[in-house]
């Protein structure tokens, strides 16, 4: 059996449900940060996949740049609403950070 | 089974296995360095689908950019003097039963789905192809992605300054 699309679409599968495992049971925020991107590479596989066997020329490989781009913005974002947490609370575990509950 | 395949094989295992350290270890270090590898993985598997431009941006923006904001991010929360580096773990049971369940839906639709592939025509090189789309007819989405770029730039940085 020659390497097809299922294939590709078998890895980003399992690659998605790795960052889904991760950022559901990861206490630490920079891990779930870790997880999404996962999930973002798997979405990136699947367009470039889809780019390349179906019939939609160069849009897919297009998509992917953009959400790249979008990751790249996210991570920074991210990163600087932990560091605000980290220094007002002082911990980046997300289950302890429940002050608005109360 | 040709040399493409076997390559496909060994990236695919190397993005696998990796992913699975990153989500398993229980130290942030060695998430990140594993997360390193799949990285380089993902990339590889651009490259045998033919995107060669999208590996290299690939390479440069998150091995070189993402990984590293995250690696900061780890070494700037955590104090590493002390060993708190290990995170814990929570709803480890009701996440392996949800995302097992998801993951087998997932991997049987997508291998009894009956896709429809056209041939693969020869492998262009995309650099060209991709800089006339985006300045043609995606022009809208790259103009937008600079402001977006900026505003993020900026919001992150006068928050992180405080």
């Amino acid at each position: 059996m020659t390497v097809g699309l299922t294939h590709f679409l078998v890895v980003s599968s399992l690659l998605f449900s790795m960052g889904l495992y991760a950022i559901i049971t990861r206490k630490n925020a920079i891990m779930v940060l870790m997880g999404i991107e996962l999930i973002l590479n798997s979405a990136n596989i699947n367009f470039v996949t889809f780019s390349r066997f179906g019939n939609f020329g160069y849009s897919g490989h297009l998509v992917a740049l953009i959400v790249i781009v979008l990751a790249a913005a996210e991570a920074a974002i991210a990163l600087a609403i932990v560091l605000n947490i980290y220094r007002n609370i002082s911990t980046v575990n997300v289950d302890e950070i429940d002050n608005l509950r109360d | 089974m040709n040399i493409y395949d076997l390559i496909f094989y060994l990236f695919a295992l190397v993005t696998l296995l990796s992913a699975f350290m990153v989500v398993t270890n229980k130290n942030i270090v060695h998430s990140a360095f594993y997360l390193l590898f799949t990285f380089f993985g993902v990339a590889g598997l651009y490259v045998l689908l033919a995107a060669d431009f999208i590996a290299v941006v690939q390479l440069i923006v998150y091995v070189g950019g993402i990984l590293i904001l995250l690696l900061f991010g780890v070494m700037l929360t955590n104090k590493i003097t002390n060993i708190e580096i290990r995170t814990g773990t929570i709803n480890l049971i009701p996440a392996v039963i949800g995302v097992g369940l998801l993951a087998g839906a997932l991997l049987a639709s997508v291998i009894n789905a009956p896709w429809k592939t056209n041939n693969q025509e020869q492998a262009l090189p995309t650099t060209k192809i991709l800089g006339t789309l985006l300045l043609q007819e995606y022009l809208l989405f790259f103009e937008l992605l600079g402001i977006v770029l900026l505003i993020a730039l900026i919001g992150a940085a006068s928050m992180a300054r405080k």
